[in-house]
């Protein structure tokens, strides 16, 4: 029994309460699960809302087909483990039918949103569970805890609710759809401090272990079924790990010794870069990167 | 010591806001090389001769093409001592929507002004909508000093006639703290300033570390505790083996404490009962207070769901279906007495009429204006409302957690007003009277 919370106490209790919120007036939540540290605190949270009751949401996942074969492994068994439901829109399947064109650049991180929209229509969806935190770009500073989006899944700055106090105004219309971001206060280290105090358990990748890599754009990306070495780039055998896990053609790895998450921590504590700036390409391609694309749909 | 201050700012347009929230992420070493790099290439191209702060906080592109903050963000950075969630509420259009938001969540707001020309009725009006809306602590930042050469009278003059206009607001003077700053140079936002002899007291930021701070719920501005408010959000039914007959209500204690024993009312039923059991996934808890999530387990099997409080049963809020509330108006579209509205309270949503509009604030003049036709964007008002069912209300000025509400719009779902219970400053209409007092005092 604590009286005073601390900080992640006080995290903790906010983000619980905003589960229950939208437990309580929506009628169609999911959880997006990718299996990666931001999405698997988010579950983990939901977990502690409800018990010692079941999650009462569906996870989604809005799969690449860029993945880390270990971060798969690791989302099949938590949503064993939890007996969760799971959801995964294939970004391979858009592609095949035509609805999507790979891009000339093989990412396929901008093809997230047409496959997300689609599902969250095709099941109702009426509140979307995100990991998004405003610490991790400007454009997101701004971004609010019950995010409404357009029938469209757009994000209309001028439509965007005063938040006041804590209390949430998930009203919406049929069609529109409300994202919902418990972890907007957090910031990076608050995450992993907390997943060390809850020993929370993350894939591997997250640790620091060996993988042959190759430089591009001063970032260390790894070969996979995206692509591999182009002229002038060479293999190398590096202590690597990630610091977020995305499309594995575009999340670039860290040189890193830290094996555990004691190092983690440290490292994280003394580190000069952003998660996204250090490991995302994809943000670095304009300074508004990340406003266009929450425009469009995109978290 | 609480480890984490929620605070927002305050200032009019060219105060020089954005640049002293960017010296304290700068200061505090919260930005993080490629931020920094992305801002010293953005100041560059502009020909711009030392980095401007001010691109580490102006997000949106379009904002960042005009040069100004248009809708509140929040920024954290943190020290060994604290941890701070820091809302940045721009000045120059729809203010008071801004400033409300910011400040419905902090426990200290900094104010900024211009040392070259002072107090200025914008200053004024932003005290007023921080003092209406609770916030316990005022920090005055008097910014750009090195452009009056750190003249000590200035400052002094500027921070007598502050404390004059806060203590007509209501505020305690060590409730409010004056610092000459210059957020361009850094004089004293996070180190001491050579510049300043005449200035003892601490900078911005060993303000910041060591303002005594009390979470939301736990006390009174008298210093005495709040009694037990409990709005009930979901109601936990496992229906497991292990669980058969759990029936917990989870939510949020919005003031006070409570403890297993302790004898509780559920409105606005008024059936009473006993807490048995404070659960949460970490085990049981012996005792529960303000900003905790937990669920609770009742002696008896009584009908609770979404929407009810459950609060400590010798000191309960009333009970109405009609009360009389402080209007601060959000949204574009005008009230007229007679509007249908929602108003959400608590975990509680009900119909309501805007019976009449009793007064509106009248910021340019600081007065009152009685039984206005309508209220407008920005405007704040006291109104009469009629609920369709009856609903718990404590005074905001007493609880705010449990005194404020949402006025949402039926059709569209927008957010239109926020809502105060009561007339936390009376003075609203009387408050002409004591400004003119202050503004008096030379």
């Amino acid at each position: 029994m604590t009286l005073a919370l601390d900080t992640l106490g006080r995290l903790e209790s906010e983000a619980i309460h905003i589960f229950r919120e939208v437990a309580g007036e929506f009628d169609r939540p999911v959880i997006l699960f990718s299996g990666g540290k931001d999405s698997t605190l988010l579950l983990h949270l939901a977990i502690k809302a409800f018990y010692p009751a079941p999650v009462p949401f569906p996870l989604l996942h809005v799969d690449t087909g860029h993945n880390f074969d270990e971060v798969i492994e690791f989302r099949d068994r938590v949503v064993a483990q939890h007996g969760l439901r799971l959801e995964v829109a294939k970004v391979q399947d858009w592609i095949d039918d035509g609805r999507l064109e790979e891009r000339p650049d093989g990412t396929r991180n901008p093809l997230q949103t047409v496959p997300l929209l689609d599902s969250i229509t095709q099941h109702k969806f009426d509140a979307v569970f995100g990991g998004g935190r405003r610490d991790e770009e400007r454009a997101r500073a701004k971004e609010r805890i019950f995010s409404l989006r357009t029938a469209f899944g757009q994000w209309d700055p001028k439509r965007q609710r005063p938040e006041l106090w804590n209390l949430y105004n998930g009203r919406h219309r049929a069609g529109e759809h409300v994202r919902v971001f418990p972890l907007s206060n957090w910031t990076e280290l608050d995450v992993w401090n907390y997943i060390e105090r809850e020993g929370i358990e993350l894939p591997d990748i997250y640790y620091s272990h060996q993988r042959d890599v190759f430089l591009r754009d001063g970032m260390w990306l790894a070969e996979g079924p995206w692509g591999t070495v182009r002229d002038g780039e060479a293999l190398q055998r590096k202590t690597v790990r990630y610091r977020t896990v995305g499309d594995g053609s575009c999340t670039g790895a860290v040189e890193s010794d830290a094996a555990d998450i004691h190092a983690v921590i440290a490292e994280v504590a003394a580190s000069r870069l952003t998660e996204r700036g250090a490991t995302r390409a994809d943000d670095r391609l304009s300074e508004a990167a990340m406003e266009d694309r929450k425009r469009e749909g995109y978290f | 010591m609480s480890d984490l201050l929620r605070l927002a700012t305050a200032g009019s347009v060219d105060d020089g806001k954005s640049t002293l929230v960017g010296r304290l992420l700068y200061d505090t070493k919260s930005v993080l090389a490629d931020t920094l790099d992305a801002v010293h290439r953005a100041s560059a191209d502009r020909g711009l001769a030392t980095p401007d702060l001010s691109l580490l906080v102006d997000g949106l592109r379009s904002e960042r093409e005009q040069g100004i903050t248009i809708d509140v963000a929040y920024r954290y950075f943190a020290t060994p001592k604290r941890s701070f969630v820091l809302a940045d509420t721009p000045g120059h259009v729809q203010y008071t929507r801004n400033t409300v938001t910011g400040a419905s969540t902090a426990q200290l707001a900094v104010l900024l002004v211009d040392a070259r020309k002072g107090v200025i009725e914008q200053t004024r009006r932003h005290a007023a909508v921080l003092a209406l809306l609770g916030v316990p602590r005022l920090v005055l930042a008097v910014n750009k000093i090195d452009l009056v050469d750190y003249d000590e009278v200035t400052f002094a003059r500027i921070a007598k006639e502050f404390t004059a206009h806060a203590t007509a607001l209501g505020y305690t003077e060590d409730a409010v703290v004056e610092i000459p700053v210059s957020a361009l140079a850094g004089d004293n936002v996070v180190d001491k300033s050579a510049n300043t002899p005449w200035y003892e007291g601490p900078t911005l930021l060993e303000h910041l570390e060591n303002v005594p701070v009390e979470e939301d719920g736990t006390r009174r501005a008298d210093g005495s505790g709040l009694p037990f408010r409990f709005p009930v959000q979901y109601v936990i039914r496992p229906r497991t083996a292990e669980h058969l007959d759990y029936r917990g209500y989870a939510g949020l204690v919005a003031a006070g404490t409570v403890k297993p024993g302790d004898e509780i009312i559920v409105l606005p039923s008024g059936r009473r009962s006993t807490v048995t059991k404070i659960d949460t996934a970490d085990g049981e808890l012996t005792e529960a207070a303000a900003g905790q999530s937990v669920t609770l387990l009742l002696a008896d099997d009584i009908d609770i769901s979404r929407g009810d409080l459950i609060a400590v049963a010798d000191n309960a809020p009333t009970v109405t279906d009609e009360l009389d509330a402080t209007l601060c108006w959000l949204a574009e579209k005008s009230l007229r007495p007679g509007a249908r509205v929602l108003v959400k309270h608590g975990t509680r949503t009900v119909q309501a009429v805007v019976t009449e509009l009793r007064d509106r604030f009248d910021e340019q003049n600081l007065s009152s204006v009685d039984s206005p036709a309508s209220l407008e964007l920005n405007e704040i008002g006291r109104v009469a409302l009629r609920l369709a069912e009856p609903v718990p209300l404590d005074d905001y000025s007493f609880s705010r957690r449990t005194g404020s509400f949402l006025v949402i719009d039926a059709s569209d779902g927008s957010t239109l007003a926020a809502g105060l219970v009561g007339a936390p400053l009376p003075e609203l209409t009387g408050l002409d009277d004591e400004l003119v007092a202050a503004e008096g005092t030379p």
